[in-house]
């Protein structure tokens, strides 16, 4: 799994995109989007996923089920 | 004071001038004050003497500190920093930061090169323009890279402009340096509370170090930053204000405390704001229906608070794009694509010169206002009234009263004018009309006071102020304010005398709810 922006709930403060360990946020057409083959939930850098930590909008950086779910390297 | 005291050089201060920045700023020490009349007992020159000429240098053209400056110079803010680190109750982040600006608008964002050429434009154009304040949408520190790099290029090209920035605090310790070494002339933390308990019911959260907290934890937080940044700062000699948001019910019995807090930090400067909150703004207050103070609990509050420190009463929590001078706003003249199609040409030079005629422009005010201050001399009476001014700076009153955005509200006393705040009212006459619904809302903003000043007033919105006990005054169009306000004051003293009218208390005022919008 990955994390997703929705978009329609984002205020493009761009808050998380510098937050993020994997680089993985970037401004697309006025919002934030965050590019699924980046994105490891914040697994093996901190305890919680810093976009959504960060993010003043509450629900607007949630968990994207149409991923598999993330798998850290053994 | 004094009004022989001349000044051959418009740049050294008198005890006239600096009495009247006095109200707002710097020291009490000296004045033996409490309460309300902060200047009536202020010697000649006392601030002179108790204010460090270093500081001094700093303020005396500083719109933001000084409401007599404030009619003479202009301040400007780009939004640069939209992210936040904290969440406060009175935000709605899809709009301005409420800490420096009106909730419910929207500030335009920029980067930092669009942000330093639009600074360059405005201050070629409008040579009052002196001071470059980062704020809000956002918190400046939690965009240190933007902000720095905005300071950097304005201080390259125009060494001249002052730059302020205000934050929530949170992340100040960990820059305190970086803004000793970009020279940044004042900075204003927002601090809202120093009981964890309270802050609990004001932020929702605050992110740090990479972890949300919540609740009592966050708040504690949070103070604790505030108050060692703002140690450091004061430390390094840097001047530092401190907003408040007055929320009644949640922290304004509390504010006397962080007053004491502040002051003993070292903040020169004192402002406490009313909470602007309705339910369109869409703020968690605003759908909780937290209320925001009237004018009379606002200025009791802020009265408290003069006898520990100076108070500010000018803050008008402008629009943070805002361009110009008062109510004033320009800003759609600087719009992104104009800015960017603009040859820029700042010359330093012809700046300078205006703003040395600026300086013999206030000298004359002053001169004027002790002349008439003077004839006041002898009279004794108790009663102290309000009194509203249409202005459109410059210290005159020379604004039409259907076309005044804001009234500025003094108090008139035997001691003189003071300066007590302003009343936002927008436009109430738009396009040449009278409006009745909006001539209503202007008299609930003034509702407190005996009399408005105007440059001009129809007959129609004449006899509706008369019918609700204000007189409107427009015999002293296009004169000095206090000056006039005086003047006005001594005869209604000799009428009170003689018996030919009575004085009779007003009642309270209402605080204009929503944003400042109007475009000039
Ligand atoms: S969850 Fe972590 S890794 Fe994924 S986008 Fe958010 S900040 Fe980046
Ligand atoms: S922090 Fe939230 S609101 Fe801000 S840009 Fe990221 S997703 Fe959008
Ligand atoms: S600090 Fe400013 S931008 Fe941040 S939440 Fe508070 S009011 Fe909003």
């Amino acid at each position: 799994m990955t994390l997703k922006i929705i978009a329609s709930q984002c205020t493009s403060c761009s808050a998380c995109e510098p937050e993020c360990p994997n680089v993985a946020i970037s401004e697309k057409n006025g919002t934030f989007v965050i590019d699924p083959k980046k994105c490891t939930e914040c697994i093996g850098h901190f305890d919680e996923p810093q976009c959504a930590a960060v993010c003043p909008v509450d629900n607007t950086c949630v968990i994207d089920n149409s991923f598999p779910r993330y798998q850290p390297p053994a | 004071m004094d009004a022989s005291v001349q000044h051959e050089q418009a740049t050294i201060p008198d005890g006239d001038k600096l009495s009247s920045v006095m109200q707002t700023i710097a020291e009490h020490k000296g004045c033996g004050t409490s309460g309300g009349s902060g200047k009536a007992s202020c010697g000649s020159g006392a601030g002179e003497n108790d204010l460090p000429p270093e500081i001094w240098e700093k303020v005396k053209n500083h719109p933001c500190y000084s409401e007599e400056a404030h009619h003479h110079y202009a301040r400007m803010h780009v939004a640069v920093a939209p992210a936040c680190n904290i969440q406060c109750n009175y935000c709605n982040r899809k709009y301005d930061c409420a800490n420096e600006s009106r909730p419910g608008v929207v500030s335009e964002k920029l980067s930092p090169e669009q942000a330093a050429k639009k600074v360059l434009a405005v201050a070629s154009t409008i040579p009052q323009m002196t001071v470059l304040g980062i704020a809000g949408p956002g918190d400046p520190l939690a965009n240190p890279e933007k902000t720095f790099k905005t300071f950097e290029l304005i201080a390259r090209t125009a060494p001249d402009i002052k730059l302020c920035l205000s934050t929530n605090g949170l992340a100040l310790p960990d820059h305190v340096d970086t803004i000793a070494g970009f020279n940044v002339d004042h900075v204003t933390i927002t601090i809202n509370m120093v009981d964890p308990e309270i802050g609990a019911k004001i932020y929702p959260w605050v992110f740090w170090k990479h972890k949300r907290y919540t609740g009592v934890e966050a708040a504690k937080l949070l103070t604790d930053r505030q108050l060692q940044g703002l140690e450091m700062l004061t430390e390094r000699g840097i001047l530092c204000k401190v907003n408040s948001v007055m929320i009644p019910g949640v922290n304004d019995k509390h504010l006397v405390e962080v007053n004491k807090a502040v002051k003993s930090r070292g903040a020169f400067l004192h402002n406490i704001m009313p909470l602007i909150s309705s339910p369109e703004h869409g703020t968690v207050f605003g759908l909780t229906g937290q209320r925001g103070p009237t004018a009379q609990e606002l200025k009791a509050l802020q009265d408290e608070c003069e006898g520990e420190m100076n108070m500010m009463r000018h803050c008008r929590q402008c629009r943070a794009d805002a361009v110009g001078l008062l109510g004033e706003d320009r800003s759609a003249e600087f719009t992104t694509d104009k800015i960017m199609a603009m040859e820029v040409n700042y010359d330093i030079d012809s700046r300078k010169a205006y703003q040395e005629a600026v300086e013999s422009e206030r000298v004359a005010k002053v001169v004027a206002r002790q002349e008439e201050l003077a004839s006041l001399a002898g009279q004794s009476s108790d009663i102290k009234l309000l009194v509203a001014v249409a202005t459109k700076g410059s210290g005159l009153i020379n604004e039409h009263f259907g076309h005044a955005k804001e009234f500025q509200v003094y108090e008139l006393s035997t001691a003189g004018a003071k300066f007590v705040g302003h009343r936002r009212v927008d436009l109430y006459c738009q396009g040449g009309y009278g409006d009745e619904d909006s001539l209503e809302t202007v008299i609930r903003a003034i509702n407190d006071c005996h009399a408005v000043f105007v440059a001009k007033i129809g007959g129609c919105p004449k006899s509706d102020l008369q019918a609700a006990g204000i007189e409107p005054v427009d015999q002293f169009a296009h004169e000095f304010i206090e000056k006039s306000a005086i003047a006005w004051f001594k005869s209604y003293l000799d009428k009170v005398n003689s018996g030919e009218i009575q004085h009779v208390v007003r009642g309270d005022a209402e605080i204009r709810q929503g944003a400042l919008t109007s475009a000039a």
